[in-house]
């Protein structure tokens, strides 16, 4: 899949920016607060339905302007697709695939797969465990749209089971024939979902192993565990539910089930967070995304597009070389870099040899520069990371 | 908008009171009204009152009625051993206009939703219980059908009235789910499908 072309009007602070891109590297170059990383966080928006690092919609529109305008043209599966996402303040957004607006976002979720690699990934490894399930729950939606579904629906009944138990405690009552109904609508879900996120975990460590070796020269092992309290068995996970009634009604909220899963992330059988150095996680990252990556590519049969913001940033000069040299290989599909260095990234493909635009972003303008054409070598390249 | 006295504010506060209707439509509506004589006005207004004034819920089925019981519950040719379980006046007006079912109705007055403040307690659900039981004990065959939402509050709210008359000796079934008549299958959603495949039946030529 790639992304031929790209409007932006008031999103954040391109006042309107119109960028034709190339088939595989796609450089923005300048200066930190520029705007480059926001035509990366534009492609997500289309990508995702929602950016990567504001998801309060409002706020991506550029100051004391009332709506904003991302639009894309893409090529999908030798399609062409139009993708658009507009939002006014007070206004729901509306998010439209080829002029016609979803009736539910997420029903585009997983059709234009794409993967970010950015300095923000750090709170999957410092932050509490919310962070690590809301990422393997994006991940699985890209290529299973029945888990989402699950997902969906087990918030919301997992929701009104919390109100539920809010209302007891606020009355001073306790009934528990009322939470049976909710009980049942999740025990099903729980179950399915559980399984789901344990299949994909299984598959998902070992390849993720494997690249984690490639990145660091095979330096240490490192896995990633799903751990979690539900039972397989739905009639032990409704007995599990029922015990817990007590610490529920205490807690005012629902103390068992998927949504107090773990990830466990390991370096060496120990806790990452606590035992990695920056380095190590670092690497440890970016072998997750790129396996994520080649995850959904396998399961989905679209390459998905890279999105890289400040690389250097993650690892030193010489793993971004042996990066882009992936990069160029191809094996990436369509990949967007941003640097504040305006020579490093072309310089390292002026030695590849690959397919690359550069555009350079100033005050949210964006101006596209001639790659100096003779700096490339013609064909593929046999290099090798 | 500022309006020129306060007699027309207070009729544009009532009218926009109504849902779907804003200001500017009750404006309109309120001015059309201003234009009529008095006589259609008071005749307006007291359809409104005499209304309100006459009408309740059916005490069997909470249908609306002038009199005690609606005139379903005393239909004698309709089935009284079968009972459709609906959420509001209006599905069962919908049930109604196919003019293919000869049962009685039970009216909730709505779903459970924590999230809306509706439990089971705010919805009609003792009263049929009531109603089955006393059904029971008088006829040998007692069918409750669910024709509520396919939402997750119908479901949950079918559940919870499931449980409650597991005692008694009442057959439940609910209302197939699955395609629309003369819709294709390929516009279908996916939660459509799935469940018609689920409920596949014996085909019958
Ligand atoms: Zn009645």
């Amino acid at each position: 899949m790639v992304l031929e072309h790209l409007h932006l009007h008031h999103f954040k602070n391109h006042t309107g920016s119109d960028l034709t891109f190339g088939m595989q590297v796609n450089c923005l170059l300048g200066d930190n607060g520029s705007g480059k990383t926001n035509v990366l966080d534009a492609v997500h928006y289309l990508c995702h339905t929602k950016s990567y690092f504001n998801p309060i919609d409002a706020q991506n529109i550029a100051h004391d302007e009332a709506h904003m305008l991302i639009q894309g043209a893409f090529t999908r599966n030798d399609q062409k697709e139009r993708v658009s996402c507009a939002v006014e303040r007070g206004v729901k957004k509306v998010f439209r695939r080829n002029d016609k607006a979803y009736d539910r976002l997420a029903d585009h979720i997983g059709r234009f797969p794409a993967v970010m690699i950015a300095p923000a990934d750090s709170v999957l490894i410092q932050e509490g465990s919310e962070v690590r399930r809301r990422w393997i729950d994006s991940v699985i939606s890209q290529f299973d749209r029945e888990y989402l579904t699950q997902l969906l629906a087990y918030n919301k009944a997992l929701n009104q089971r919390n109100i539920l138990l809010r209302f007891f405690a606020e009355n001073r009552r306790w009934d528990s024939e009322a939470l049976e109904p909710w009980d049942a609508q999740l025990v099903p879900l729980a179950s399915s979902i559980r399984r789901k996120r344990a299949e994909f975990v299984e598959r998902f460590s070992p390849a993720f192993e494997e690249t984690y070796r490639e990145i660091t020269n095979g330096a240490e092992a490192v896995c990633i565990r799903y751990l979690t309290k539900v039972s397989e068995d739905n009639d032990e996970f409704q007995r599990q539910l029922t015990e817990a009634q007590g610490d529920d009604r205490q807690l005012r909220r629902t103390t068992v089930g998927i949504h107090k899963d773990e990830l466990s992330l390991e370096l060496g059988a120990y806790p990452l967070k606590r035992f990695g150095s920056q380095g190590q996680q670092k690497s440890f990252l970016i072998a997750l995304r790129l396996t994520q990556l080649a995850y959904i590519e396998q399961a989905t049969g679209v390459k998905p597009i890279l999105l890289l913001d400040d690389i250097f940033d993650k690892i030193d000069d010489k793993r971004v070389q042996a990066l882009m040299t992936w990069v160029a290989k191809g094996d990436f599909g369509q990949v967007f870099i941003t640097d504040t260095d305006l020579q490093r990234i072309p310089s390292m493909f002026r030695n590849i040899g690959a397919d690359v635009r550069v555009f350079e972003v100033e005050r949210g303008e964006v101006m596209q520069h001639e790659f100096e054409a003779d700096a490339v070598k013609p064909g593929p390249t046999t290099l090798e990371p | 908008m500022e309006l020129p006295s306060k007699l027309i504010e207070a009729a544009v506060d009532q009218m926009s009171s109504l849902p779907g209707v804003g200001r500017k439509t009750a404006l309109r509506l309120v001015l059309n009204m201003l234009g009529r004589s008095e006589e259609q006005v008071e005749a307006f207004s007291e359809a409104f009152l005499h209304m309100k004034r006459g009408i309740h819920a059916c005490n069997q089925c909470h249908n609306l009625t002038e009199m005690e019981v609606c005139s379903i519950c005393l239909d004698p040719a309709r089935q009284g051993n079968l009972v459709c379980i609906v959420e509001d006046i209006r599905d069962l007006l919908a049930l109604e206009a196919t003019g293919q079912y000869r049962g009685k109705y039970h009216v909730l007055g709505g779903v459970i939703s924590p999230m809306d403040g509706i439990g089971p307690n705010d919805l009609n659900i003792a009263s049929l219980a009531v109603r089955l039981e006393t059904l029971t004990g008088s006829s040998d065959k007692v069918e409750v059908i669910f024709a509520l939402p396919a939402t997750m509050e119908g479901e949950t709210t079918a559940f919870y009235i499931f449980r409650k008359l597991a005692p008694l000796a009442v057959e439940v079934t609910a209302i197939a789910r699955g395609l629309a008549v003369g819709e294709d299958l390929q516009h279908a959603d996916e939660a459509t499908l799935v469940q018609s495949l689920r409920q596949r039946l014996p085909y019958t030529s």
